[in-house]
C-alpha cells in the first residue's frame, strides 16, 4: 500500500465509502450516546443535555457496582473455562493428521452458522427440567432401579422414591454455560493459530532432556502459546463481558448482567441518560483490561531486548 | 574382515555401548527402516550416511526414543529400550533445527535438562556455564537465543545435549544448515569435542565427506537398510555393492563378466573395455557372473604410450571431455563406440598453461590390479 500516494484517486475511491460509513453509523450514534450520558430527563421521554454527572454518580450505586462485579465475574468464569476446554482442543487439531486439520476447524467454526438467538433456544431444551440431560439422567435412574429390583432390593428405593431432575438452567450455572459455548470458538481459533506454529521439535526436545509430557507442556508449549492465550482471552472476555441474550435467557432473577441492565433502561425503564452513562462505564472498563493487557505485552518485549 | 586391518583406523572401543537387531519402522505401507542391525561401540564417533528418505534419521529417532520401531530391539549400554520413554533414555539429541527454546535464556536452555533431573538451581546454572565453555560460549549465559547466530544457536544446542552427561550423544545433520567455511571448522570442533568428552557420538548426514571426515566408522544406508559399515578408509577403498562404491566419492562402474576367479585374482571381461582386466580381490566371485568392476578415477594413469609394465591392466581410448576443477582436471575417455565414458582425474600439478592431452588424444589408461574392487551386486 505504499503506493497510494502515487494514486490518490484510487485510495480516496476505495477508502472513502469505509471510512463515511464507519463515521455515519459508529463515530456518530457513539458520540450521540456519549452526549446523552450528560443528559437529565424532563418528562417521560424528553431530555435535556444539561452536562450533568448525575447518571455516572447514579451508576457507581452499590446495586449496581454489585452487577458489574458479577459480570466481570461470569466473564473472567467463561474466559477459564473456555481456555481450559479450548486448549486441549486446539492442540488436538494441531497434532491430527494434516488431511483432517481443515474439517476439525470447520466443525469448531460450524455453530456461527445458526443464529445465536436459535442456539441459546437449543441450549434451553437441553438443559431445562424436562430436557435432554434430565430425560438421560432419568433413563439411567430407571434401568438401576430396574437392576435393583431384578436383585430384590426393589423395595428398599436406594435411589429415592422417584427421580429428582437437575434444576440446570435459570440459574448462574446456566448462563456460565451458555457464555461458554457460544465463546469457544473465539479461544479455540487464537490458539490453534499460535500453536500452529509451534516447532514440534522443541516439545521433542524437552522430552529428550528428562522432562515430563506435562512438564514439557508447562515449560514449553504453554509459555510459547501464550500471545494465542492472551488474544483468545481477550475475544472471549471482552463479549462475554457486554452479553445480554444469554443470561436473558438462561438466568434466572439474580444472574442478569449489566448489560440486561442497560437494555432496560433503553427500553422498559425508558431512561436513555442512565443507559448511556452504563454503557460508557463499561467501554471504560474494558479499555482499562486492554491498556492492563498493551502493558503486560510491552513489559515481556522489553524483557526480550533487555 | 582382513582388510580392516590393513586399511582400517583403529577403533577407539571393543565393547557395544548400542546394539541394534532386526530393526524396522513402517509408515503405513511405506518402510523407513528396513531389518537393520548394527552394533555401535563405546567412545566411537559413528556416522549414519545415506540420501534423502533412506531412514537415517528415522534410525536416529528411534534411539532416541522420538519413533517406535515396528519392530525388533535397542539396547542401550546392555539394557533393552523397548519400553523406555524418550525421557527416560540415557541419550541426548541435538536437532537438525538445533530447537533452542526461544523463550529462554542460553543459560536457562542449557541448564533446562539439569533442573528437570532435579538438580539444584545455582548447581544446574554453574554446570551450564561449564558446558558453554566447554562449547566456547562462554559469557553468553544470560543472552537470548534470538540474538545468536545459526552456529551460536548450535553450539548451545550441542550445550544443552552435552550437561546431561548422555552415554551416546545423537546429532541429526548437525552441519546441514552452516555455511560452508563455518561447517569445516565445526568438523574440527565437533571431533576434538568428542575426543575430549569421551561421549559416544552418533550422527547422521548425507554428506559423504561430512562422515569421512570426522567419523570412525560410517554406516552406509539406503531404503531403510544398512549397505555398509566400516571404517572411512575401507568403505572408500573396498565399497562392498555398487551403492556404497557410486555414494562414496566419484568412481567408474563397468559392466563385465567373470572370467576367473582364483588365488585372490578377478578376471573380468567387459564390453566397455577392450581386454580382459585382473584385479587383486580376496572374495572371489563365481566365473561366468556379471560382475561390476568399481574404479576409482585417480587411481587410473593417463599416458600418450602404452606403460612398459606389462602387470598393469592397460587399455586405450580418445580423449572427448575435459573438465576443469582448479585443484584437479577430470578427462572423460571414450574406450569403445556406445559404451560410457571412463573418468580419470589427474591433479593439476604444475599451473595448467598448456594440458599434456586435449580433446581428441588418442591416450593410454592404466591402472595396477591392487586399484579398483569387482563387485557381484
Amino acid at each position: 500500500m505504499e503506493s497510494w500516494r502515487r494514486n490518490p484517486l484510487v485510495f480516496w475511491v476505495t477508502g472513502l465509502p469505509p471510512t463515511a460509513w464507519l463515521l455515519l453509523f459508529f463515530l456518530v450514534p457513539l458520540a450521540l450516546v456519549w452526549v446523552l450520558s450528560f443528559a437529565e430527563l424532563r418528562g417521560v421521554v424528553e431530555m435535556e443535555v444539561t452536562g450533568t454527572f448525575a447518571n455516572y454518580v447514579r451508576a457507581l450505586d452499590p446495586l449496581y457496582l454489585q452487577i458489574f462485579g458479577k459480570s466481570f465475574v461470569f466473564a473472567g468464569l467463561t474466559t477459564l473455562v473456555s481456555l481450559v476446554f479450548g486448549f486441549p482442543v486446539a492442540l488436538a487439531i494441531v497434532f491430527a493428521p494434516r488431511r483432517w486439520r481443515a474439517v476439525l476447524l470447520l466443525l469448531v467454526i460450524l455453530p456461527f452458522w445458526t443464529n445465536l438467538l436459535i442456539r441459546t433456544y437449543a441450549l434451553i431444551a437441553v438443559l431445562r427440567t424436562r430436557g435432554f440431560v434430565n430425560f438421560t439422567l432419568e433413563w439411567f435412574w430407571e434401568k438401576a432401579n430396574a437392576v435393583l429390583s431384578l436383585l430384590g432390593l426393589g423395595s428398599f428405593q436406594l435411589l429415592g422414591e422417584r427421580f429428582e431432575p437437575l434444576e440446570l438452567l435459570y440459574n448462574n450455572t446456566a448462563v456460565v454455560i451458555g457464555l461458554v459455548y457460544v465463546h469457544l470458538p473465539f479461544m479455540v481459533l487464537p490458539l490453534y493459530a499460535s500453536l500452529e506454529k509451534l516447532d514440534r521439535s522443541l516439545i521433542e526436545a524437552a522430552l529428550d532432556l528428562g522432562a515430563s509430557q506435562f512438564r514439557a507442556f508447562a515449560t514449553v508449549v504453554v509459555p510459547l502459546a501464550l500471545p494465542g492465550i492472551i488474544s483468545g482471552a481477550i475475544l472471549v472476555f471482552i463479549p462475554a463481558l457486554g452479553s445480554f441474550l444469554t443470561p436473558d435467557l438462561l438466568g434466572g432473577t439474580d444472574s442478569q448482567m449489566i448489560a440486561n441492565v442497560i437494555e432496560r433502561q433503553f427500553k422498559s425503564a425508558n431512561d436513555w441518560p442512565f443507559g448511556s452513562a452504563l454503557s460508557f462505564l463499561l467501554m471504560y472498563l474494558t479499555f482499562g483490561a486492554l491498556a492492563l493487557r498493551a502493558l503486560y505485552t510491552r513489559r515481556t518485549a522489553g524483557q526480550g531486548r533487555a | 574382515m582382513s582388510t580392516e586391518q590393513e586399511v582400517g583406523e583403529t577403533p577407539v572401543g571393543e565393547t557395544p555401548i548400542i546394539e541394534i537387531a532386526g530393526l524396522s519402522k513402517h509408515y503405513g505401507s511405506v518402510t523407513a527402516v528396513d531389518d537393520v542391525d548394527l552394533t555401535i561401540r563405546r567412545g566411537e564417533f559413528f556416522a549414519l550416511l545415506g540420501p534423502s528418505g533412506c531412514g537415517k534419521t528415522t534410525l536416529l529417532r528411534m534411539l532416541a526414543g522420538l519413533e517406535l520401531p515396528t519392530a525388533g530391539t535397542i539396547r542401550i549400554d546392555g539394557q533393552d529400550m523397548s519400553a523406555v520413554p524418550a525421557n527416560r533414555r540415557p541419550v541426548n539429541m541435538v536437532f537438525q533445527s538445533y530447537a533452542v527454546f526461544p523463550h529462554m535464556t542460553v543459560r536457562d536452555n542449557v541448564a533446562y535438562g539439569l533442573k528437570v533431573d532435579g538438580v539444584p538451581r545455582q548447581e544446574a546454572y554453574r554446570r551450564a556455564e561449564e558446558a558453554l565453555e566447554l562449547v566456547k560460549l562462554g559469557g553468553y549465559g544470560p543472552r537470548r537465543p534470538d540474538q545468536l547466530s545459526g552456529g551460536q544457536r548450535q553450539r548451545v544446542a550441542l550445550a544443552r545435549a552435552l550437561v546431561k552427561r548422555p552415554k551416546v550423544l545423537l546429532l541429526d545433520e548437525p552441519l546441514s544448515a552452516l555455511d560452508a567455511k563455518l561447517r569445516e571448522q565445526m568438523r574440527f570442533e565437533l571431533v576434538n569435542l568428542q575426543e575430549s568428552v569421551g561421549i559416544t557420538f552418533v550422527v547422521v548426514t548425507h554428506d559423504q565427506d561430512e562422515a569421512l571426515s570426522m567419523a570412525s566408522r560410517i554406516a552406509v544406508m539406503d531404503h531403510g537398510r544398512v549397505q555398509q559399515t566400516a571404517p572411512p578408509a575401507e568403505l572408500y577403498e573396498f565399497p562392498r555393492t555398487k551403492f556404497v562404491a557410486d555414494f562414496i566419492g566419484s568412481v567408474n562402474l563397468i559392466e563385465g563378466t567373470v572370467e576367473a576367479s582364483d588365488d585372490g585374482l578377478v578376471r573380468l571381461s567387459a564390453p566397455a573395455l577392450q581386454v580382459p582386466v585382473e584385479i587383486e580381490q580376496a572374495s572371489g566371485l563365481p566365473a561366468g557372473s556379471t560382475g561390476w568392476l568399481a574404479l576409482r578415477p585417480e587411481k587410473v594413469d593417463i599416458s600418450r604410450e602404452p606403460p612398459d609394465d606389462a602387470g598393469r591392466n592397460t587399455v586405450a581410448g580418445t580423449v572427448e571431455e575435459i573438465t576443469y576443477l582448479g585443484d584437479v582436471s577430470i578427462f572423460h575417455v571414450r574406450l569403445t563406440a556406445d559404451q560410457p565414458l571412463i573418468k580419470v582425474t589427474i591433479a593439476n600439478l604444475d599451473r595448467v598453461t598448456r594440458r599434456p592431452f586435449t580433446w581428441g588424444d588418442r591416450v593410454h589408461l592404466s591402472w595396477a590390479p591392487t586399484c579398483g574392487v569387482v563387485l557381484a551386486q
